[in-house]
């Protein structure tokens, strides 16, 4: 399988008033053609400003300081601003997690399709462009003349399927779908994923699946990353995380879900909270939280350990 | 832990940089506000020891002296003192903006908390005037006053203080029928407050929180209406020094280029209105996290 | 479109309420404040019978209550009665007056739209930058120079230093308005008599004065476009355009300005008040003959059926103003109607 995305010591940091947030820091991650991959981590663990990274979307003061993202073999950090924006939308598209709030209000359905069709491929007039976007909403099983509307007058579900079309309209072959189902209700998300996953292969798609509801990726993921406190704690195929987690942020994370299947004891939850990316713990930053803290993790960053296919950054598997 | 007096002022000063550093921008707006506004009220507190001649003197040098040598901002057309007429004319302005944004603050307060309190018919009708008053040119409403109640300085006062009233009352009536329903008013009623006790010891410290900028930006805006008037010749009488007075007689002076007779008094106008407003300014934005966020 | 029918209906009947209140407040202060117009007119001295004749000639010794039922009525059948001074109907006197106002308002209105909407825009998109900073400084600095001083700042630069504007009327002495007044309007008369020499003289008449204006209140459209804008480019549609590699130029200034442009509109209806305030000003300024000459010049010579007709003009301005502006934003906003 190719590589269609390589992350390499990626860093982003938000300097403000009180000091400089290191949202990300010196993360490394690979991205298969064709595969799903879940990011999922607690809210403010760097996955959603990874995701952003990506298409250089952040928002200042937010900056890229240090590392590459090869897309393709192409490193986008060092793209000039016509290159990314030729990504952005045609190779790689984003979705995001409010549908409600991410269409535009005041433009009709079929004009914000047909803006971002005549953006990327400026041969095309107006009237090809419509039937283009006709043909993905039949495909995303909403009826063409709703092109017409606006989004106002669309139920959420709906309105995260144009979302998603609006990504898919000129064939990217990599989506990142930012906490895509966080605002739906659960039937309307379970028909989602299912979308999702028939989108993926109709496309031939690769995803990142940036979530913190470990159900979704259960469903979709290939392989799995989790993330904690701006830094990568372990990266493997879905079962084997599921099955035997490695990183003790990851048992956690996997014991506090309630599951009716697994036939747990008691649901456990994590002590402390989420660390201060301002001024991070030394050493390991789970350290403050984990149950196996030996010495060295108060004071040295874990290396990567490799465990057959499976990766952790984790004091305990050196 | 105590202080001694250099270093307590020390410790003062570096929380007054450091503020700065915190705010930014708006930490500096606020503070260069409230040295325009103290200079120039100071300005008129000392009219007497600042000003080199008596502003009605009408035999200070020569006629339509050009800034320069005794005449620090020249002279006009009746060998008056410019300068002198500027200090003095501070006196005018401030004390009938100042004023007037007294009186509506007072009305429009309380007849806001009364409106919004007590709701009903009284409160809709109320409503709707003040709405009607609010949407109409308040110049147009000043100058209908000053023009009924002829010149002087308590009507000038009275007509400039009329059109705030509903600004005050907006404010004021919103907040209350929010605060109203705050879970601590109606813990408040449950335990058998009053009314008045409700209004008076429960909403009233609420609200009179937030008129404090409302107020110095409503002076500022106070300062150029009442210029306004003196400058259309309504408000005053001539035995009055007044800068927008000054600036009407100095009008005719312009096509024959004495610049002096116009500039000097528009000038310390705007100078006047833009310390009250960037002290409003100021105040708002440092009270107003969310706008901290920009 | 039903809903929209509907709620213009429902708009413009309350619009009513409002003018009429608004015309109440123009009965009282100008006959129940204290001040006697008709004393006041005569000089003060003229003899009780003299005044009573007057009074008795104006309606002004009847009852207060049918004094106001007469003045509402007056006002429906759009009659302002007869001057104090001179033979002329208000309404004429009025009519004569208007397009000069409105002349001078639209040109400042544009010139303060386009300044304060571009500017406000600019500052928005480079926020916490230098040029921000000094776009916010002009915005605090421009709204508190009072609009009479900035126009007679302009007249002693532009016109008596530099000598390049006309400082004061609307056309010069060798044009005669006579030749192509039809409506009012001198822009519109002068290119429908294609006198290209007149419209010329009549627009660089308009320079000075319609800058002082817009100058002034594009202060307020500034702050108003840089707020709302900060809030529009924070939404998440805007994150998501972008995300769709649609330019930033295009996103900023079309999306976004769209959206933001709603909000702006609705203040736009409260800015005529001031936009009023600042061409009675400027009128007197720039000896412009329209509405703001008109009712100062009557307050000199205490006519005060002229005054009292002047200001209830303003305020039907103001009134249709607003109802027009809440109506574009219900065909703006496809969400209002619903």
């Amino acid at each position: 399988m190719a590589t269609i995305l390589e992350i390499e010591d990626l860093s982003v940091h938000f300097p403000i008033n009180i000091g400089t947030v290191c949202a990300v820091e010196g993360v490394d991650l690979q991205l298969e053609q064709g595969e799903v991959m879940g990011l999922v981590g607690e809210s403010g663990c760097g996955k959603s400003t990874l995701g952003f990274s990506i298409l250089r979307l952040l928002r200042p003061p937010g900056k890229i300081v240090g590392g590459q993202i090869l897309y393709h073999g192409q490193d986008i950090v060092r793209m000039n601003e016509k290159e990314i924006i030729s990504l952005r939308g045609n190779r790689i598209a984003m979705i995001f997690q409010d549908p409600l709030t991410s269409l535009n209000p005041l433009f009709r359905i079929d004009e914000q399709f047909i803006e971002t069709i005549l953006t990327h491929e400026q041969g095309l007039d107006k009237e090809e462009a419509f039937n283009r976007a006709e043909k993905m909403l039949e495909n995303l099983g909403i009826s063409p003349e709703r092109l017409l509307e606006y989004p106002h007058q669309m139920s959420g579900g709906m309105r995260q399927r144009i979302m998603i079309g609006l990504g898919l309209i000129l064939n990217p072959d990599l989506l990142i779908a930012d906490e895509p189902t966080t605002s739906l209700d659960v039937i309307v998300e379970a028909q989602f994923l299912d979308l999702l996953n028939d989108l993926r292969r109709q496309y031939d798609l690769t995803i990142l699946l940036i979530t913190h509801n470990l159900g979704n990726v259960a469903q979709l993921a290939d392989r799995i990353t989790v993330m904690y406190g701006g830094t990568i704690a372990e990266i493997g195929p879905a079962e084997a995380i599921f099955q035997e987690p490695l990183h003790p942020y990851t048992q956690g994370l996997l014991s506090s879900i309630p599951n009716i299947k697994l036939d747990q004891p008691k649901l456990m939850t994590m002590p402390g909270s989420p660390p201060d990316l301002v001024n991070p713990p030394p050493g390991c930053v789970f350290h403050p939280r984990c149950s196996h803290t030996m010495d060295i993790c108060r004071h040295e960053k874990p290396d990567v350990s490799k465990r057959d296919g499976h990766l952790v950054r984790c004091w305990l598997y050196r | 832990m105590l202080y001694s007096p250099a270093e307590a002022m020390a410790k003062a000063f570096s929380r007054f940089t450091g503020m700065g550093k915190k705010y930014g921008i708006e930490w500096w707006i606020l503070v260069v506000g409230a040295i325009i506004v103290l200079a120039i009220i100071s300005m008129a507190l000392f009219a007497g020891s600042i000003a080199p001649f008596n502003p009605h003197n009408q035999n200070t040098g020569p006629q339509l002296a050009p800034p320069g040598g005794e005449h620090l901002m020249g002279t006009d057309n009746l060998q008056r003192d410019v300068w002198s007429r500027i200090v003095y004319g501070s006196q005018t302005i401030l004390r009938v903006a100042v004023l007037a944004a007294i009186i509506s603050s007072v009305f429009g307060i309380t007849l806001g908390l009364i409106s919004g309190f007590s709701g009903g018919f009284f409160d809709r009708v109320l409503s709707l005037i003040m709405d009607s008053v609010y949407s109409f040119p308040g110049l147009i409403l000043a100058i209908a006053f000053a023009a009924m109640l002829g010149p002087g300085v308590i009507n000038v006062t009275l007509a400039v203080a009329v059109i705030y009233i509903p600004t005050y009352f907006r404010l004021v009536r919103g907040q209350t029928l929010a605060i109203k329903e705050e879970l601590y008013v109606e813990a408040a009623r449950a335990i058998g407050a009053s009314g008045s006790t409700i209004l008076w010891r429960y909403i009233f410290p609420n609200v009179i929180a937030t008129t404090v900028v409302v107020f110095t930006l409503n002076v500022a805006d106070a300062i150029m209406i009442e210029a306004a008037l003196t400058y259309l010749g309504l408000g005053l009488p001539p035995s009055i020094v007044d800068w927008g007075m000054d600036l009407a007689m100095g009008k005719r002076f312009l096509p024959s280029g004495q610049w002096w007779l116009i500039t000097f008094p528009g000038a310390m106008i705007s100078l006047l209105a833009l310390g009250f407003t960037m002290l409003g300014e100021g105040f708002a934005e440092i009270l107003n996290p969310r706008l901290l966020e920009r | 479109m039903g809903n929209l029918t509907r709620y213009v209906i429902t708009r413009i009947l309350l619009t009513i309420p409002m003018v009429f209140i608004l015309l109440s407040i123009v009965f009282v202060v100008l006959r129940i404040m204290p001040g006697d117009p008709v004393s006041s007119m005569l000089g003060g001295h003229a003899p009780e019978s003299v005044i009573e004749q007057k009074k008795e000639e104006l309606g002004l010794n009847r009852p207060i209550a049918i004094q106001y039922l007469d003045y509402l009525w007056q006002i429906c059948r759009l009659d302002l009665g007869e001057s104090m001074v001179f033979k002329q109907r208000v309404t004429k006197a009025i009519i004569e007056k208007l397009p000069a106002t409105i002349e001078l308002t639209a040109f400042g209105m544009i010139i303060t739209l386009f300044l304060g909407i571009l500017m406000g825009a600019y500052a928005a998109d480079k926020r916490r930058s230098a040029q921000d900073n000094l776009i916010r400084l002009y915005g605090i600095v421009i709204f508190c120079i009072p609009v009479y001083w900035l126009g007679l700042m302009l007249q002693l630069g532009f016109g008596v230093w530099l000598d390049i504007l006309p400082i004061a009327g609307r056309t010069g002495p060798r044009v005669l308005a006579s030749t192509f007044e039809k409506t009012g309007f001198y822009v519109l008369d002068t290119i429908l008599a294609k006198d290209f020499f007149a419209l010329g003289d009549v627009l660089i008449h308009l320079v000075l004065p319609s800058f002082t204006l817009g100058l002034v209140l594009s202060g307020i459209f500034v702050r108003l476009t840089r707020a709302n804008m900060l809030d529009v480019l924070r939404a998440d549609y805007i994150v998501a355009a972008e995300a769709r590699g649609i330019q930033h130029r295009k996103i900023v200034y079309k999306y976004a300005l769209k959206n933001a442009f709603i909000p702006i509109l609705t203040m736009m209806g409260l800015q005529i008040a001031l936009l009023m305030a600042g061409a009675i000003l400027t009128e007197t300024t720039f000896s412009w003959p329209g509405m703001g000459r008109l009712l100062l010049e009557r307050i000199y010579l205490r006519d005060y059926p002229t005054l009292q007709g002047v200001i209830i003009v303003f305020a039907l301005i103001v009134a249709t103003v607003s109802l027009i502006v809440d109506i574009i934003y219900a065909i703006v906003d496809p969400r209002v109607r619903y």
